[in-house]
Formats: C-alpha cells, sequence, structure tokens
C-alpha cells in the first residue's frame, strides 16, 4: 500500500484535530485562495507583530492533505519572523513540488516532513500548498500595505 | 481483468481485447479499473490502426492541392464526416469539425458575437446579432464549456444571461424560469456531465420555439453514450467531442442546422474558408469549409470516423442499455453504503451512465485517492461544472462514469473502495 506513504499519521492528525483554525481578529490581511481544479478553497488571515507572525488564523474546505498542511503551516510559522516563516516556506514549497526527489528538512519544516509522500503525486501538489500561498500572499500584502 | 459478465448481452471479452490500455496495471501492480470515460475514453485498437494507416498512406493537407494524395486525404477526410453525420441523423454539410466541443460551442457564440457588430456583414446574418435587452438562457448543472462562452457573448453584447436552476435529484427545472420574447439563444447539456441526467429536449426546443431562440445543445455526454438523432430533436446546433466517443482527442463536431450555417459570419478565418479574396477584402465559401479555416486535423477526423464505425457496428441502443445496467449496479452497490450520498437521480429513469456522489466525513480527493490505490481510476472535483456544486453546497464530487467497455465487476469495486476509504480516515 502507498496510501500509509501519502498520509503519514501526522497528517490524518492534524486532518482530525487542525492547528489554529478559525478566523480570528485582529488581522493585518486576509487571504483567500482556490484550487480551480478542484474547488478547494482557504481564507486565511495573518497578524504580524512587527517583523514577527503573531497569528495565522483559518477557514478552510478541502481534502485531508490540504487541510492538514495549513494546520502545519500555523505550527511552523507562529512566533517567528517573517524572514523565518519564509524560509520555512520556501524549504516546505521545495519539498512539495520535488515529485519525491527532495525528503525535507525536519530541523527546518518539522511535521511538514510528513508531506514528502505527497511530493510524488502532481495533483496534490497544490492541496499540501494551497494554504502556504495563501500565507505569502497575506504577508506580501501586509508588507506591500506597510512601504505604501 | 478477465471478467466479461454482460447482462446487455455485449462479448465484453472481445470489447475489452480492443483496448490495448485496458490491461496494463498501475499503481504497483494493480489491474487498471477505469471508470473516467466521462473525461476522456479509452481507444480501440480499429481507431488506432485508421490513423496509422491514414498516416502512412494516404497523408496530405484536405481541400487542397490536386495531386492523388491530397485527393485521397481529402476524401478520407469527407467520409469521416459523412459516417458521423450518420451517427447522428445529420447532413454531412451540416457538421463542422472543430478541435473540440468547447470550441463548437465557442464558434457559435462568437458568430452571434461578430454579426453583433453589424459591419460589412451579409443581411443573413442579422438574425445572430444580439444587444442590451436581449436573452441567453443557460442552466446551472452546465459545464462550463457551456456556460463561460455564454457569459463573455453577453459581455461582449450587453445582452442578458439567464439560467434554469436545478431540481433536487440534479434536473434541470423547467418551473424555474419562463423564457421571455427577448430570449435569443437557450443552451444546454443533452447530458449533464456530473448527474447525467437527460435533458428533457422536446419541452425545452418547443419552448424556444415559442419565443422564437435559437438552441444549442451541448451533446458531449450523449452522442458517445445513446442513439443521437439531431434532425429529430429538432436542435439548431450541437458539439461533441471525439475523445469521448473512443476517437482521438484533438476532433470534435459542431452541428448546424443548413440554413443556419448559410446565414453565419465566420469565426476564426483564414486559409481555405475563403470564397474570394481581394486586398479590399474577402467572401467567404460555404459551410462546412466557411467554418473550418486552415489545415484542419485530419488523421484525427478519419480516427473519429472509425470509431463511429467501431459504435455503430455494436450498435448505440445496446451501448446504452450496457451503461444503465452499469448505472444501476453503481446505485445499488454504492446505496449500499452508510454516508455516500448520490448527487442526481436515483433512479434509471431518463438517466445515462456517469455516477457522482459524495461520501459523508472523506473529501472527495481522499476517496479518489484509495480508489487510486486499488487501480480504480475516477474523477474527484468539480469536473468543470462548479455552479451545480455550489448549488448541493459542496465542493467536489467523485464521479465514476462508464463506456462500453467497462464491466459490472469493475464496478462493483467501487462501493469496496469507498468503504476501504472511510475505514482509512476513520469514518
Amino acid at each position: 500500500m502507498q496510501l500509509e506513504q501519502m498520509y503519514q499519521e501526522i497528517i490524518l492528525d492534524h486532518y482530525r484535530q487542525p492547528h489554529g483554525a478559525g478566523l480570528r481578529d485582529p488581522y493585518d490581511a486576509e487571504t483567500h485562495h482556490i484550487n480551480p481544479t478542484c474547488g478547494d478553497e482557504v481564507t486565511l488571515r495573518v497578524k504580524l507583530d512587527g517583523d514577527s507572525v503573531q497569528d495565522v488564523s483559518y477557514e478552510s474546505l478541502g481534502c485531508s492533505i490540504s487541510q492538514a498542511s495549513t494546520s502545519v503551516l500555523t505550527d511552523l510559522v507562529v512566533g517567528k519572523s517573517v524572514e523565518e516563516a519564509f524560509r520555512i516556506l520556501e524549504s516546505f514549497q521545495e519539498m512539495a513540488q520535488s515529485r519525491g526527489k527532495v525528503p525535507g528538512d525536519e530541523d527546518v519544516i518539522g511535521d511538514g516532513i510528513a508531506f514528502a509522500g505527497v511530493s510524488k503525486y502532481p495533483a496534490r501538489v497544490k492541496c499540501a500548498l494551497l494554504g502556504w500561498m495563501a500565507f505569502k500572499d497575506a504577508v506580501v500584502r501586509v508588507k506591500e500595505e506597510e512601504t505604501s | 481483468m478477465t471478467a466479461v459478465q454482460a447482462p446487455s448481452g455485449l462479448d465484453l471479452a472481445a470489447i475489452r481485447g480492443d483496448f490495448p490500455i485496458l490491461s496494463r496495471t498501475v499503481r504497483e501492480g494493480r489491474p487498471l479499473v477505469y471508470l473516467d470515460s466521462g473525461a476522456t475514453s479509452q481507444r480501440p485498437r480499429q481507431v488506432l490502426d485508421a490513423e496509422r494507416t491514414f498516416l502512412e498512406t494516404h497523408n496530405a493537407a484536405v481541400h487542397r492541392g490536386a495531386h492523388q494524395l491530397a485527393e485521397e486525404a481529402t476524401d478520407d477526410y469527407e467520409a469521416a464526416r459523412a459516417k458521423i453525420a450518420l451517427l447522428v441523423g445529420a447532413e454531412p454539410e451540416e457538421l463542422v469539425f472543430t478541435k473540440n466541443a468547447t470550441e463548437g460551442i465557442n464558434l457559435v457564440a462568437y458568430a452571434f458575437s461578430n454579426a453583433s457588430i453589424r459591419t460589412g456583414l451579409s443581411a443573413d446574418s442579422e438574425r445572430f446579432a444580439l444587444g442590451p435587452g436581449d436573452e441567453i438562457v443557460v442552466t446551472e448543472l452546465e459545464h462550463h464549456a457551456n456556460l463561460v462562452p455564454w457569459q463573455e457573448l453577453c459581455r461582449r453584447t450587453e445582452a442578458t444571461l439567464r439560467w434554469y436552476g436545478i431540481t433536487d435529484d440534479g434536473r434541470i427545472d423547467l418551473d424555474s424560469l419562463e423564457l421571455s420574447e427577448r430570449t435569443r439563444v437557450v443552451a444546454f447539456a443533452h447530458q449533464s456531465n456530473v448527474t447525467a441526467a437527460i435533458a428533457p429536449v422536446a419541452e425545452l426546443v418547443r419552448r424556444a420555439r415559442e419565443v422564437g431562440a435559437l438552441v444549442v445543445l451541448d451533446a458531449c455526454q450523449s452522442v458517445p453514450h445513446m442513439p443521437v438523432n439531431l434532425t429529430e430533436l429538432g436542435v439548431d446546433f450541437a458539439a461533441f467531442s471525439g475523445h469521448k466517443m473512443l476517437g482521438p482527442s484533438g476532433v470534435g463536431v459542431l452541428y448546424g442546422r443548413t440554413e443556419l450555417l448559410d446565414a453565419m459570419p465566420p469565426f476564426i478565418t483564414g486559409g481555405s474558408m475563403i470564397e474570394m479574396v481581394r486586398m479590399e477584402g474577402s467572401t467567404y465559401a460555404p459551410p462546412p469549409q466557411r467554418f473550418e479555416a486552415g489545415v484542419p486535423m485530419t488523421s484525427q477526423a478519419v480516427g473519429l470516423g472509425a470509431a463511429v464505425d467501431y459504435l455503430s457496428a455494436i450498435g448505440m441502443d445496446r451501448v446504452f442499455a450496457h451503461e444503465q445496467e452499469l448505472a444501476r449496479v453503481a446505485l445499488d452497490t454504492l446505496g449500499q453504503v452508510e454516508g455516500v450520498r448520490i448527487v442526481g437521480p436515483s433512479d434509471l429513469t431518463d438517466r445515462g451512465g456517469a455516477v457522482a456522489f459524495v461520501v459523508d466525513g472523506v473529501h472527495a480527493h481522499d476517496v479518489g485517492q484509495v480508489l487510486d490505490d486499488r487501480g480504480v481510476a475516477v474523477r474527484v472535483g468539480h469536473h468543470c461544472a462548479w455552479p451545480l456544486h455550489r448549488r448541493f453546497g459542496i465542493a467536489a464530487t467523485v464521479r465514476a462514469s462508464f463506456h462500453v467497455y467497462t464491466t459490472v465487476e469493475e464496478v462493483a469495486q467501487l462501493a469496496d473502495g469507498v468503504r476501504a476509504a472511510q475505514k482509512f480516515f476513520g469514518v
């Protein structure tokens, strides 16, 4: 069975009990990302405190992979500096898009390495990245507003 | 897969033997169970051979050139058109080869659009001109291919888009809309690509006629799966794709009544669709050539002709009976699984072969992944019918769809796979 490789226990745990779920106030930016091939969506809010990520809250409609990966995202980036959060994001994205070639660095992406198996299924990579791209977009928006 | 059981009386072992891909394995050696024919069907050796033979012996650009190969290629291309015309009860000159059904529908929409510009066109084209206040009517269950082109046409012409809603069992709700004297086009799917509900074509045509509107039929999920006579249906236009009816991709067909194609301005312009070209302007060839600009697909058209031969030899009535039997098995077996909800009619009345469903507590993508792990290929998502899914308050469904090579045993594996998914995700 290849299923267990893809749906690691960590993923199923996050899916059943997602961390940081729900939309919370206050927030600096809100984004809404969709996966046009399957219709999955996430609404995600980011609250920054100076240069650090104070809160990430979200509401999502989607498969176990997208739900779990957004849950893992909140664990990894909340409390980190924006720079550090983006380093984690890049590392996660590199693994997710590697078609199984990059195992992922546990020191950087923690539970995120559970999604290494997902990267072997091209149709599911977007699911794994849905919340992450919404987060990236939200932070970029906050930064743009700060500079304008 | 050696199963041959077919209550519909088809020799499935022989049929399956014609489709080389069906004997392969997937995901660590599991026999392929292909239940995604609604997205694209597989092709029999006869179609593949027809394409190869054409390319090895007759290939040339059609409708140009006077050498022997050009003659032979043109004959093969036109013979394919004639075969397809016979299948759908039309005259050959009423069929335009397009890239696919999407292009066919766009061709009609752009003809309306071009007619609406009203400059330099024949008086005949005036009947296609649209403006503010005119209405185009679709339904909420349409595939995006029969929705977005009409949205865009409305945007360009300032016409208004209106639509029939959907009943709880996934049919067009005829009580949800009244056509008006300003309704110019009524466009709808012959068979829903999600719910498999077959539209009441006669009634919709009657209503359109009453107000003088033209009827555009999306026949993508009907022509490949059931007997269809477009002339008897009385529709004005119809579009279908080759790759959903055992034929090649890259070829589709637009049907238009002669009188309408004669009056319609072209969509794509250029070589081989002209009558006379001068620097100051050009006149256009009669249909169907007017709508086939550029060197068209040829081996694909020939392959589609071979697919029509293949289907005709079996008989479309038997294809339909077979698929209804498969739908019955799917509805029966899935109906026994707790937590499964069918999106679409739960019985076989006016219903084709596709079966879409949701599993409570397990997202369609996850169900699909478990099925895929067992070698069962289904479609998951919104199947390019997002508004339909929104109407039912769901993001995605699992859709199993069949063709003449699908067996009862394959369909029965669906329910087992769904139970496995429920177990895996602990619901």
